[in-house]
């Protein structure tokens, strides 16, 4: 894997990942990045010091940050509120369409379908999981993303049990109203960042992680990925990311509990 | 004056078989847990339990009290998955109704301002509406072409919340960051009765945090129980956090019915909350 290190940098793929996740709110602006895990929350707090610096973020209950702190501190950490964001102001963002959210998928199919509520059939399900949550309404209204942290075929499936988040050909299928706010933005995977930038809204391998092959991944995707001919490579950490993620936001190494060093 | 103080089994004196309840807080948080055991104690069933989902649910479904859950997720924060819901879903056990977050609450809020619906685009293409026939879809009647889900408005019997401070009238108060949707819980019921850590005089709310901290207005509620650590062991912040160690006992008591009768014994039915805070040392010098 070495090979495809920085000549200065050594990292691990949970740094990779953060910075993976980070991308995907590149361009957003002024709106609430919500993430769901460590490896999300490490990767929004990442991004509003580095290149997106107008996102809005909480603590992870409802006090919005103005600036970030550290992951897994407790209430009593100093910080600097700008801002209330009890759950049904989230609701407001969410139905106002200003926020992105990047959630866990259990399962997710080619069109972006994602699943977290439970596996087998629903009425009476293998393994209940959490419910569908927010997926339904956060799917139709605002971009969405997923982080998968272990990418194989019992995670990217041919078809999910669930229909928690909507994909592209569901939204497609149920009307202008699930399209009009309708976007799966990333999948970011410990292989892999995947998009769905194709004409039909297949997902799309975007990039491999460096050390990964495209065999790899297709060998751990339940689906048939569109590869494109010009393939690059997750980009690797900065060193200045390198020092925000280990000494400024997870001086704990929390990211090594979701992708293993 | 009224004074609605009363205790957890008047409370469930009140209720009866059959019923609707929701349950305030959020997952496992400031859930009012003193009263819920009251329900366990008691010969309540076929309960349809509308909450967004922690160890309330859970326990109802351990004990067969609880018909239907109406939810948009059951997860105790810190243990994501609630093993005893699971097990309950897992065996078809429970009827249920599955919503997105946001619709629950607009289902509330319809209830709460006695319209038969309100409409968001939360569910279209996703399975919700799958597994739920009995929602629909409503057209909108401007011509902007666009049809949205129609929450239908979720009554309830009973509703009943767990506040920071209450006074005797029925005004309650929260100190946390969030209320979460205690406020649309009450309105949404006939009848809505708040346990708080503490009863303080109406003239001391402000003392306690600011006049917006005070969430419920004696108009919404009917009955106020007094419970020190009334949430326990979810948390009821700032008063306190969530007792994790228990947390994890209570998740352990799912893995055999005999484990879980034990924790019913252990910790249900040993008798009242005063019994409760004994046993685990809550506020009680010894």
């Amino acid at each position: 894997m070495s090979a495809d290190l920085s000549p200065t940098e050594e990292y691990s793929l949970a740094e990779l990942c953060v910075v993976a996740c980070a991308e995907a709110w590149r361009g957003d602006g002024e709106i609430l990045a919500s993430p769901i895990g460590t490896i999300p929350m490490i990767a929004v707090r990442m991004a509003s010091l580095t290149f997106e610096p107008d996102l809005l973020y909480t603590d992870g209950e409802a006090i919005l940050l103005a600036e970030p702190i550290p992951v897994g501190v407790g209430p009593d950490h100093p910080r600097i509120v700008e801002g209330w964001m009890p759950f049904r102001n989230v609701f407001d963002m969410v139905w106002s369409g200003k926020r992105h959210v990047m959630m866990g998928a259990t399962q997710v199919d080619r069109f972006g379908n994602q699943n977290i509520a439970c596996i087998g059939p629903w009425a009476k399900p293998k393994s209940q999981l959490l419910g569908v949550r927010g997926a339904p309404g956060n799917t139709v209204n605002h971009p969405t993303s997923y982080f998968v942290p272990a990418h194989t075929t019992r995670a990217f499936v041919e078809s999910v049990d669930c229909v928690s988040g909507v994909g592209y050909d569901r939204a497609a299928a149920a009307g202008r109203t699930a399209r009009e706010f309708h976007e799966i933005r990333r999948v970011v995977s410990n292989k892999a960042v995947l998009d769905f930038e194709t004409p039909d809204h297949r997902m799309r391998l975007r990039s491999v992680h460096p050390g990964v092959t495209v065999d790899d991944v297709v060998a751990n995707t339940g689906f048939e990925l569109v590869i494109p001919a010009d393939l690059a490579a997750t980009r690797s950490p900065t060193a200045e990311e390198l020092r925000l993620i280990r000494d400024v936001l997870d001086p704990k190494s929390l990211r090594d509990n979701e992708v293993k060093p | 004056m009224a004074d609605k103080r009363m205790t957890e089994a008047e409370v469930v004196s009140e209720l009866r078989s059959g019923m609707t309840i929701g349950i305030g807080g959020w997952g496992s948080r400031r859930k009012p847990m003193s009263i819920v055991r009251e329900i366990l104690r008691s010969d309540l069933r076929d309960l349809t339990i509308v909450s967004y989902g922690g160890p309330d649910v859970g326990m109802l479904c351990a004990t067969g009290q609880a018909k239907k859950v109406v939810y948009g997720f059951v997860s105790l924060d810190s243990i994501p998955l609630e093993p005893h819901f699971r097990a309950a879903r897992q065996n078809a056990t429970i009827e249920a109704m599955e919503l997105d977050e946001g619709m629950l609450q607009l289902g509330l809020q319809a209830a709460a301002w006695r319209v038969s619906f309100l409409p968001c685009r939360a569910g279209l293409g996703s399975a919700i509406l799958d597994v739920n026939p009995s929602l629909r879809t409503v057209a909108s009647p401007y011509d902007d072409g666009l049809d949205f889900v129609a929450m239908p408005a979720l009554h309830l019997d009973a509703a009943i919340v767990h506040a920071n401070r209450a006074d005797a009238r029925g005004n309650a108060q929260y100190l946390g960051t969030d209320w979460f949707f205690d406020d649309l819980f009450c309105r949404a019921a006939k009848k809505a009765y708040v346990s708080c850590e503490r009863v303080v005089a109406t003239a001391d709310f402000v003392k306690e945090g600011h006049e917006s901290s005070i969430k419920l207005n004696r108009s919404m509620t009917h009955g106020v129980v007094e419970a020190p650590f009334g949430a326990h062991f979810t948390h009821c912040l700032p008063d306190y956090a969530r007792a994790e160690a228990f947390q994890r006992e209570y998740a352990d008591s799912a893995k055999t019915p005999e484990a879980w009768a034990e924790f019913f014994e252990k910790y249900v039915a040993i008798g009242d909350h005063a019994e409760y805070r004994a046993r685990l040392g809550l506020g009680v010098s010894s």
